[in-house]
């Protein structure tokens, strides 16, 4: 147990469970990134739940020393939202996965989304089935030989992002496993973010899918590809900054030489936008993660929350005796002496 | 003129119409009015599925039933004394219900030409001899609606004709000698907003009295003494879903526990979604989720933060909530389902009552994953099983399964009101930390196999659970096979410890009684009242009802075999009967009904007399 007013650290938030990830897995790089960012809140252990659903990812609840939750195949938004609806003073985290998320789940997550509930969703995304070993996922690649595609996948990949900003979800970002610096600054955000906050991180499986982010990754090739999205900032990557975005005259992105366009041209990152339209944008700017891609807050909006009435009222007092009384004698009554 | 007032004991009224001409509303009404004139009563509405079916045809009939009497009354009758037809169509679809020598009011404008080919009649009925064996009275309903409605400002005459229900309500008032300030008072507030409405509805309401009050089509009114053989006590009419609904709330009050009913719309169980959610407010929260998953899951969510969570469902939702039910089972979490049955299997008949659902909730998971399931038998009863099932679900920590049915939800019955001090507390008795610095253990459990309860907050509590087999005591993940055998066994035993606090199965047996009749549910009703006109004949009978299906009370087995015979009628194929005979092994008979409609007391009586020869 913590006591108030002591520092927290990261051994606070590290379970005694063994855990249990193939060696070289994205998910050890991003829990220790969690245990070693969640102290900076300030908020007890006992006031932070993890709630998982089923694969890799789902196991995440079991390695922090939080309240925590493994449910079942996609239903871990329901869950937090029945939990974040009666729980106003809890932060509440979505722990998730590809399959997890856009193919079981599909319909929780869109709607956590769309109601803005106050939980922070991390979806790992490997774009790949790793604890049933090995079938195609929703972000996998069209042509992807997997067990269950023999001959290729046929069917067209999701954009996590771009779905959670169809949903119109009020805060969507993405990152990598193994950036220890810009994964901890997208959580922070996502942390002080009031509602539903969306999290893509870009996560490794050596077993099923190994390198499907090493253009992003890699310390060589990441440079050249990454494109770090800074509210207020134009939006220009590459080693030297040599490149950036641009927007056409018909309104699509892309990416130009800053040589050529003028810094000016540079398109200046808003992630406050109301219209949710230029965050879609960029997401689509990189259709998969094999070229330049961006990383870091699409998009950042205040909007009511999810159960705002109730969440005013803090106590959710249950009425009293008196008051059931009189609900129970509401309406037409009589009386047999 | 003066009419003669004739005594009645009790009498059974069905008004029916296209659903489009607010049968349901009127029948309410009148319901309302009966009850607060002291008749004992109960209601059986039927409606179709289909919001408006063609109009005029037989798919588009609604109908009300209601039965009250000076006396106790179990059911909303099998036969209509009183047909109110409001087309030809209503009259076709109910006139097999009826006896001969019943009575039909019958609106004769409705029958039309056109109206009569819609309901598939090639002559008028009102004019041939096909009524010959039932008492008709023709009255031009909706001209008499409209005439009396002229003169009125802003009231057309499609607004004035569209009041016809009202006139009906107006005739059946006086013919029961019903009292009318109620009725008027309540025109008055529904159409508060809306003062043409208003207007045409009091003058055809009026108009419907006077006619009776002064034709001399009808001769006699009928007089229905309030009932005398009730309890003493304060009275007010619920259907089931009132009364679940006050039972949750009653459970949340008593439990201090905030109330979340999380639903996904299906008939007939978004009614409890839509009265839960008018309380919203001191500590009833309601969210109509995206889906029955949902739903369900947002329940779960709700118990895991120390809250009553509830979800509401239909047999279809049933179906997919089982694998959170299931999940809950294993987090060993307080959870109320709430299954209305409807007729399946599929979407089958959605407006249509069946207890058909019994081995689902009993059964319908993977694994060993076995919980309280628990039925309502009265429209009132649903208070107090609703209560229970909260109950057992907070202080045993364990999803528990209701079973109500469409009938329960949508019939009302005079309910006496409980003392709310005198309702149990219920303790959730949730964990604290220990001061001794002992390790805490989720999965430790008390004397009755309870697990500890530590919603998220308690400090020093920090703990992980979830849908994977769990170590005995500590909770930690386990694939150990002889802990999953332990595990499996407190799974079970903890739920059949139950039965240890549960009263002992009520006999309700005649000296001598060769056979005993045992129910479960909403056929409550239908059973003691087929008992009672057995025993009208004298012959000597047993009677039983259980409202806990798992765990079942100790000394069924015992009950059971103290009869050489032993007939379980239900609204499926046998699913009890199949049960009891598997778990007793005692020759029990079944009287299965699977028409979607309730068991009648009559049909019962002669199954009765078949099992007694």
């Amino acid at each position: 147990m913590t006591a108030l007013g002591d520092a927290l650290t990261k051994a606070d938030f590290q379970s005694d469970q063994e855990t249990r990830w193939c060696p070289g897995c994205g998910d050890y790089a991003i829990l220790s990134a969690v245990q070693g960012f969640l102290p900076e809140l300030g908020i007890p252990p006992e006031r932070i739940v993890f709630m998982t659903g089923i694969g890799c990812a789902g196991r995440f609840a079991y390695y922090m020393d939080t309240y925590g939750m493994h449910g079942i195949h996609g239903r871990a938004p329901a869950l937090a939202t029945g939990l974040a609806t009666t729980r106003a003073d809890l932060s509440i985290w979505v722990v998730t996965g590809d399959g997890d998320a856009l193919s079981i789940g599909g319909n929780h997550l869109i709607h956590a989304l769309r109601r803005n509930v106050p939980v922070k969703i991390l979806l790992f995304n490997n774009q790949i089935y790793g604890l049933t070993k090995g079938q195609a996922s929703p972000t996998s690649e069209r042509g992807k030989i997997t067990k269950s595609t023999p001959f290729g996948s046929h069917d067209r990949p999701f954009d996590p992002l771009a779905l959670a900003l169809g949903a119109e979800a009020t805060f969507v970002a993405r990152t990598l496993d193994t950036d220890r610096q810009h994964l901890p600054e997208v959580l922070r955000a996502a942390a002080a973010h009031a509602g539903a906050a969306f999290v893509e991180i870009y996560q490794n499986c050596p077993v099923f899918n190994d390198g499907a982010f090493d253009v992003l990754r890699d310390r060589a090739q990441g440079a050249a590809n990454r494109i770090p999205l800074v509210h207020g900032a134009p939006i220009r990557f590459g080693a030297g900054l040599e490149r950036g975005v641009v927007r056409e005259a018909d309104g699509d992105l892309r990416i130009v030489d800053v040589a050529d366009a003028g810094e000016d041209a540079l398109l200046v990152h808003d992630a406050h936008r109301e219209d949710p339209s230029l965050a879609f944008a960029l997401a689509r700017l990189a259709e998969r993660p094999t070229g330049p891609t961006p990383i870091g807050v699409f998009r950042a909006v205040e909007r009511p929350l999810h159960g705002a009435a109730a969440t005013r009222d803090r106590e959710r007092t249950v009425a009293d005796t008196a008051a059931l009384d009189a609900l129970l004698h509401a309406g037409d009554t009589w009386t047999v002496a | 003129m003066g009419k003669t007032v004739e005594q009645r004991e009790r009498v059974v009224v069905r008004f029916a119409g296209d659903s489009g001409d607010g049968m349901q509303l009127v029948g309410g009404r009148f319901t309302d009015a009966t009850a607060l004139l002291g008749n004992d009563l109960a209601t059986l509405p039927d409606f179709p599925a289909e919001i408006r079916a063609p109009a005029g045809t037989i798919p588009g009939v609604s109908a009300f039933q209601i039965h009250f009497a000076s006396r106790d009354i179990l059911t909303p009758g099998d036969t209509p004394n009183v047909l109110v037809a409001m087309n030809p169509a209503a009259l076709k679809a109910n006139l097999a219900t009826l006896e001969r020598g019943a009575t039909i009011i019958a609106n004769e404008d409705a029958f039309t030409r056109r109206n009569l080919e819609r309901a598939g009649y090639a002559s008028n009925p009102l004019e041939d001899d096909a009524l010959a064996d039932f008492r008709v009275h023709r009255v031009p309903m909706t001209t008499l609606t409209t005439r009396a409605a002229e003169g009125l400002e802003g009231v057309g005459t499609r607004d004035a004709a569209r009041a016809k229900n009202l006139f009906a309500l107006g005739l059946l008032s006086w013919l029961y000698g019903r009292p009318t300030d109620g009725t008027e008072r309540w025109i008055e507030a529904k159409f508060a907003r809306r003062p043409a409405a208003r207007d045409a509805n009091l003058a055809a309401f009026r108009a419907g009295w006077s006619f009776g009050e002064t034709t001399e089509l009808l001769e006699v009114q009928y007089r229905v003494d309030p009932a005398t053989d009730v309890a003493p006590g304060t009275y007010r009419q619920v259907n089931g879903t009132t009364a679940t609904a006050l039972g949750l709330i009653a459970a949340s009050v008593r439990s201090g526990l905030p109330l979340l009913l999380a639903s996904y719309p299906i008939t007939p169980a978004s009614e409890l979604l839509h009265e839960l959610s008018r309380h919203e407010g001191a500590g009833v929260r309601t969210v109509q989720a995206e889906d029955e998953i949902a739903a369900v899951g947002m329940a779960l969510g709700a118990a895991y933060g120390g809250h009553l969570g509830v979800t509401a469902t239909s047999g279809p939702g049933m179906d997919l909530k089982a694998e959170t039910i299931g999940l809950a089972a294993m987090l060993e979490l307080p959870l109320v389902v709430i299954d209305v049955q409807r007729a399946g299997p599929s979407t089958g008949m959605p407006t249509k009552t069946e207890q058909s659902d019994l081995l689902m909730a009993l059964h319908g998971r993977h694994g060993e994953s076995p919980l309280p399931v628990l039925a309502a038998a009265t429209p009132g009863d649903c208070f107090e099983t609703a209560f229970e099932a909260a109950r057992l679900a907070i202080e045993h920590r364990t999803p528990v399964i209701l079973l109500s049915d469409g009938f329960l939800s949508n019939s009302s019955e005079p309910w006496r009101i409980p003392d709310a001090t005198a309702l149990p507390a219920i303790d959730p008795a949730f964990a604290t930390a220990p001061s001794n610095g002992t390790p805490f253990l989720p999965y430790a459990r008390d004397a009755r196999g309870v697990r500890p309860w530590a919603p998220p907050g308690t400090p020093g509590l920090q703990h992980r659970i979830g849908g994977l087999e769990k170590q005995d005591g500590s909770g930690a993940i386990s694939y150990d096979p002889a802990n999953h055998a332990t595990m499996t066994r407190l799974r079970a035993q903890r739920i059949a410890a139950i039965a240890r606090e549960l009263p002992p199965l009520e006999l309700d047996a005649d000296d001598g009684a060769e056979l005993l009749v045992l129910g479960w549910g909403s056929s409550y009703g239908a059973i003691r009242a087929a008992v009672r006109r057995v025993r009208d004949r004298g012959v000597p009978v047993a009677r039983a009802h259980l409202r806990h299906l798992e765990p079942l009370p100790p000394n069924v087995g015992d009950v059971l075999r103290a009869f050489p015979r032993v007939l379980v009628p239900e609204l499926n194929t046998g699913q009890l009967a199949y049960l009891l005979r598997a778990r007793f092994l005692v020759d029990v008979r079944s009287h299965a009904k699977v028409s979607g409609q309730p068991l009648f007391a009559a049909e019962l009586e002669t199954a009765i007399l078949e099992a007694l020869a």
